[in-house]
């Protein structure tokens, strides 16, 4: 961090934890829930977000003082929607079978929350340099999340991390499976996703009591 | 019949909410009241309506591989349909800009008691998604186009409706203090997903679990596995 001023920094890291877009800050819900039942989605997931956001967000701040304010969703809307399809191209060309598991969630990017909400909140009233600390940090922030749900349905899904059997054989009952554990086939269904991530912030909040929300 | 199956398939079976996770942004942010619930819910019930339909047309006449031939036979080779996001996109905000537009000049009352949403609604990925959907189980024609739109938005609505009525009520509940707000509305949309997943035998009888594509490859993954394991374990029965 020698390189980057304290306040940059901060751009950052508090994504990562504090003002976390997924568990505190409520955007870009829907991909995470989607696609986490692997950990190579989450990942390359991730990875697509980062690439999208942090451009993204340059691009928007270097324009920001010529885009009218009318037209201001649209030009965003295009900026992000031609991203998004550089990223398509090079998932369909390089990683087939992903593509076909990120399936459309690819092109929701487009509207994952996220983009749009940092576009408004930060890249429009910023310099190109910390908009992109910004979204480095806040589509980091978002990966973590990614990360940890997928790890934790896949490995108590199928047994698995990025593919490989970690707890033993389920057929030739080794490892793990010898002692009668099985998999939980739920992990691998949607709505776990939802639980796990409601887990995540109730740890998140109990750490953290400035997060509880008041009625 | 076609349409009737359809119709209940996207509210129930397809649920945007609860089977695919769309627009949950919004689902969660705007879910503290249900009069709320109802407005945002009624505005994508119209947005889908309008844009499902549309993109369908351009999707058919203009996007699709060999859409073009109608121009004239030397035009069926392009396949444009890596635009897609863009027009559609495009599609959806200006649709989104027209009806506001309409909708203030002609029911000032409706584009009051709609307020904000109405804009919002151009970047609810739920609204991007129904049109992605269409396009990617190949829906064959504008009447089930608009069926599908319409059924959707509807599902949308029920969903936005359920959880608000339930978070008005839970507020009169001890949840632990970590949990209140978001992390309990969390937990309550993934047991109403579990509880929507009894609706998978609706139209099939039951005997052919109808899961959204998207979903049948994991599930797969999850049967191939349980049935080499019951293999195993009557190969063992056996040689006992």
């Amino acid at each position: 961090m020698g390189l980057l001023s304290k306040k940059d920094a901060k751009l950052i890291t508090d994504p990562l934890a504090d003002n976390n877009p997924i568990t505190i800050q409520v955007l870009g819900i829907c991909s995470a829930l989607a696609i986490t039942a692997e950990l190579k989605a989450s990942i390359v997931m991730a990875i697509s977000v980062v690439f999208v956001l942090a451009i993204g967000n340059v691009v928007i701040s270097l324009i920001r003082n010529i885009i009218p304010s009318k037209i201001r969703i649209i030009v965003q809307l295009i900026v992000v929607a031609t991203l998004v399809i550089i990223v398509d191209q090079v998932l369909k060309a390089f990683a087939y079978e992903l593509s076909k598991t990120l399936s459309v969630f690819v092109g929701l990017i487009i509207t994952n929350c996220i983009i749009m909400g940092r576009f408004e909140a930060f890249a429009l009233a910023n310099g190109p340099w910390r908009s992109f600390l910004d979204g480095i940090g806040n589509s980091a922030g978002y990966g973590i999340i990614l990360i940890i749900v997928g790890f934790f349905r896949e490995l108590l899904g199928s047994g698995t991390l990025l593919g490989i059997k970690v707890l033993g054989d389920p057929i030739e009952k080794t490892g793990v499976y010898a002692y009668g554990y099985e998999n939980n086939g739920f992990m691998l269904l949607a709505p776990m996703a939802l639980i796990t991530i409601g887990i995540i912030i109730w740890v998140q909040r109990s750490r953290n009591t400035a997060l509880i929300e008041h009625n | 019949m076609e349409h009737i199956e359809l119709f209940f398939k996207a509210i129930f079976i397809d649920n945007m909410v609860f089977a695919t996770f769309l627009g949950m942004c919004s689902y969660l942010a705007v879910s503290k009241k249900v009069t709320t619930a109802v407005g945002l819910g009624a505005a994508v019930i119209f947005v889908m309506a309008i844009t499902v339909p549309l993109n369908w047309l351009l999707d058919v006449y203009l996007l699709k591989d060999g859409a073009l031939a109608w121009l004239g036979p030397e035009y069926a080779q392009y396949d444009l349909s890596f635009l897609s996001f863009i027009m559609f996109i495009a599609t959806i905000a200006t649709m989104v800009q027209l009806v506001e537009i309409i909708v203030e000049k002609f029911s000032p009352a409706l584009y009051n008691s709609l307020g904000i949403f109405l804009p919002l609604i151009a970047v609810n990925c739920a609204i991007l998604g129904g049109s992605l959907f269409m396009q990617s189980r190949e829906i064959q024609t504008l009447g089930l186009a608009f069926n599908y739109g319409v059924s959707s938005g509807i599902g949308w609505f029920l969903a936005i409706l359920a959880i608000a009525a339930i978070r008005e009520k839970i507020r009169y509940s001890n949840v632990p203090p970590p949990l209140r707000g978001l992390g309990i509305t969390f937990i309550i949309t993934g047991l109403m997903a579990i509880g929507f997943m009894s609706f998978g035998g609706m139209l099939t009888g039951g005997d052919e679990k109808e899961v959204p594509a998207e979903q049948t490859a994991v599930v797969k993954q999850v049967e191939i596995k349980k049935d080499a394991i019951d293999l195993a374990k009557n190969e063992t029965e056996i040689t006992e």
